[in-house]
């Protein structure tokens, strides 16, 4: 479905012509586009898809300096114990760093079917999936060769997330099952599926809790330094999605059905293909961010709780990066460090690491909200959303 | 009886489950009661916020965030009542951040021309941030829900047991459904609602004020998502959950396209997906299968009834999209 937004600007300009047909060619103004005002100004109206995330970050800072002032706690002692251990320290820094490593790569599994114009919501059940395939995988080659071990329980991560993720591509494809809705639920499927798995076939008989066995230790990714080797991963794989997004037939191929999928399907575009691979490359990106938890993070299991509240993170990341894949690693530090530094806050300060959830739902809600933009620059303001998703057809 | 013709479909159904459960009934008293109260205890919440995806997307507005809805509104409800210790206060407070969230979906879409998806999603985040950072646990209510006796018709048998002898919000789900049923299809707000879902220029053409209509519309539907989450926190249980809503608020999604966007097939919807639970878990005591099999289902049942269901039902034709004066569609 085109945004009916997009068309109007094409129509006036065609009544202009037509209206002018013998006069002089006209200066057909663009509606609502007053000429780029220049220097720090211009250069402000250009970025604006830097400005408004930037802006919104700091406003949700600034609302969330108030409920911590309501709890009786200085704002400015509270931010301080967020951030100095979440980025001022070497143990602190590769919390933030192993924290960012999923949440890029959810980013990126929410970016890549924006471009086509599909919301996956389902990150959180592609990265389950992931972890769990990729815990199965290591449990089944445990003794084989670690390096070995972590490249194929890497792939199972890929493959399991890849495949959760085109049930819900498949079903838009040949059905027109909404993916919010059926990504939804594949995540309420994902869990039950699982933990049926951590309390039967894949349950380790050694733990008191359900969860699976954990990686064999040669597997286990061993942070260097304090980079974690999951951070490399993820950038590089950022820095392919954008190339592939911005450099490849396959990216200008999902651009165009995300603009415009009649357009897309006269132009010889298998529509039902495209959108099983961009729901099939979002689940491998999610399944391999939950593979790399698997391994590189204590205790090394599959257990409840593994995945938080990633999925949903990815949201606000792809959002907070307005659906860039480059990004989604600057949105990603952020919401690490925040992750990262809560408990720290909690430790000091008794603010419960829930304020974090709340941060982000203000800088979600402030980053989404085209009124900000309008606030910020007037009439200046970009008019799209970038975004337009489709219901029912 | 032309009304019979064209409900066909509602009414056939509703009467097959009522043959059903009396023929069940008939075999074993007890276990049919209690399998069809439970039934109709999973189904309230989806009714209710069913009706709230009617009145949004019958107006052209799609409506993602009923369960960040439900959620704000359960939370509302419970720690309302627990402060005030008066359920009345509870149940109103409820009904009312239901309406403030419809608002602001309302006011975000309508008016900003957000994306609609977009801000449900964002609803249904915020909603989770919002209900974890000031939840306290250990509140409790003052008193539980009092057990409403209809007179005359909780005696029936079965149905009067099933309907008739509960908690107000349930029955208020049960009278809002022919309620809004009647409303949609034979009133002129009822026309005027469908007209500006269906084809909003013309609709505009014909001089009704869109945008305002949608505002209110989406608003006022909020009322039903405040009563569900209502209904979660203090009448079908009374405590309040961190996300407690468990995606029933998309099981009421799935249910409204079930249901083609007709509260009376909603509500038989409803009522199947509530039955299909409650055999569920009775045949776990008969057949072994793991328990996590059966706390699934309904959303598997959701997945398996949209794709068949997606393909015969049609969707109000502007759902999803913003409408601008003068810019047509």
């Amino acid at each position: 479905m085109a945004d009916p937004r997009d068309e109007p600007s094409g129509g006036t300009e065609q009544q202009g012509v037509v209206a002018t047909d013998a006069a002089p060619p006209p200066i057909v103004p663009e509606r609502g586009a007053p000429p780029p005002p220049t220097g720090l100004l211009g250069l402000l109206v250009r970025e604006q898809s830097v400005v408004v995330p930037v802006v919104a970050v700091i406003a949700a800072l600034a609302i969330g300096a108030v409920l911590i002032r309501a709890q009786g706690v200085s704002p400015l002692y509270a931010y301080q114990s967020l951030f100095s251990y979440s980025l001022g320290t070497a143990d602190g820094l590769q919390a933030t760093f192993e924290k960012m490593v999923p949440l890029i790569l959810c980013g990126l599994a929410v970016v890549v079917p924006l471009r086509v114009g599909l919301f996956n919501i389902g990150a959180q059940g592609q990265l389950m999936f992931g972890a769990i395939a990729a815990a199965a995988a290591a449990h089944a080659l445990r003794e084989a060769p670690g390096f070995l071990i972590a490249v194929i329980a890497m792939v199972a991560g890929i493959l399991g997330g890849a495949m959760w993720a085109s049930i819900a591509g498949a079903l838009k494809a040949t059905r027109g099952v909404h993916e919010v809705i059926s990504t939804i639920m594949l995540n309420a499927i994902a869990a039950g599926i699982i933990d049926y798995l951590v309390n039967g076939p894949l349950k380790d008989p050694s733990s008191s809790y359900p969860a699976s066995y954990p990686a064999p230790d040669p597997a286990k990714l061993t942070p260097i330094g304090f980079i974690p080797i999951g951070l490399p991963i993820a950038l590089v794989l950022a820095i392919l999605v954008a190339w592939m997004l911005r450099r490849t037939t396959l990216g200008f191929q999902f651009e165009t059905i995300g603009r415009n999928r009649h357009a897309a399907s006269y132009a010889g575009i298998k529509l039902g293909g495209m959108i099983v691979l961009a729901m099939a490359i979002a689940g491998g990106l999610a399944g391999l961010a939950g593979s790399i938890e698997y391994l590189e993070i204590d205790p090394y299991r599959y257990q409840d709780g593994i995945a938080g509240s990633l999925g949903f993170d990815g949201i606000t990341i792809a959002l907070l990066a307005r659906s860039s894949p480059l990004g989604t690693i600057p949105a990603a530090l952020l919401v690490g460090a925040l992750r990262a530094g809560s408990s720290t806050l909690m430790f000091n300060t008794g603010i419960q690491p829930e304020i974090v959830d709340m941060l982000l739902a203000i800088t979600l809600l402030l980053v989404s909200l085209p009124i900000i933009a309008k606030l910020i620059f007037g009439r200046y303001a970009a008019k799209s959303s970038a975004l337009a998703s489709s219901w029912g057809s | 009886m032309v009304w019979l013709k064209r409900n066909r479909f509602s009414v056939g159904s509703i009467v097959a489950i009522l043959l059903a459960s009396y023929v069940f009934f008939a075999v074993n008293e007890n276990i049919a009661t209690s399998m069809f109260k439970g039934a109709w205890f999973f189904a309230v919440p989806l009714v209710l916020g069913a009706l709230t995806g009617v009145m949004g997307e019958r107006s052209g507005v799609v409506n993602i965030g009923i369960e960040g809805q439900m959620l704000v509104a359960a939370f509302a409800a419970f720690f309302s009542a627990a402060a005030s210790g008066s359920l009345v206060v509870g149940v109103f407070v409820g009904m009312l951040s239901g309406i403030a969230m419809g608002a602001f979906l309302a006011l975000t879409t309508v008016k900003g021309l957000m994306d609609q998806i977009i801000a449900g999603v964002v609803i249904n985040i915020v909603a989770t941030g919002l209900t974890s950072f000031f939840y306290r646990p250990g509140k409790v209510l003052s008193a539980n829900m009092p057990q409403w006796e209809i007179p005359v018709l909780s005696k029936i048998p079965l149905i009067g047991d099933v309907f008739f002898q509960t908690g107000p919000i349930a029955l208020f789900a049960l009278v809002s459904v022919p309620v809004v049923h009647f409303a949609l299809f034979r009133t002129r707000w009822g026309l005027r609602t469908r007209a500006i879902g269906e084809y909003p220029s013309a609709a505009d053409t014909a001089g009704i004020d869109v945008i305002r209509m949608r505002l209110v519309n989406v608003t006022i539907g909020g009322v039903f998502a405040g009563a569900a989450g209502a209904f979660l926190s203090m009448e079908a249980t009374s405590g309040f959950e961190r996300g407690m809503t468990a995606g029933r608020g998309f099981l009421a999604l799935a249910i409204l396209i079930f249901g083609g966007w007709r509260p009376l097939r909603v509500f038989a919807a409803a009522l199947f997906f509530g039955f299909a639970n409650a055999l569920a878990s009775q045949l776990q005591g008969v057949i072994n299968i793991p328990q996590q099999f059966i706390t699934l289902l309904p959303y598997l049942l959701t997945l398996v009834v949209l794709a068949v269901a997606a393909g015969r039902v049609r969707a109000p034709g502007a759902v999803g999209q913003p409408f601008v004066k003068g810019e047509g569609s």
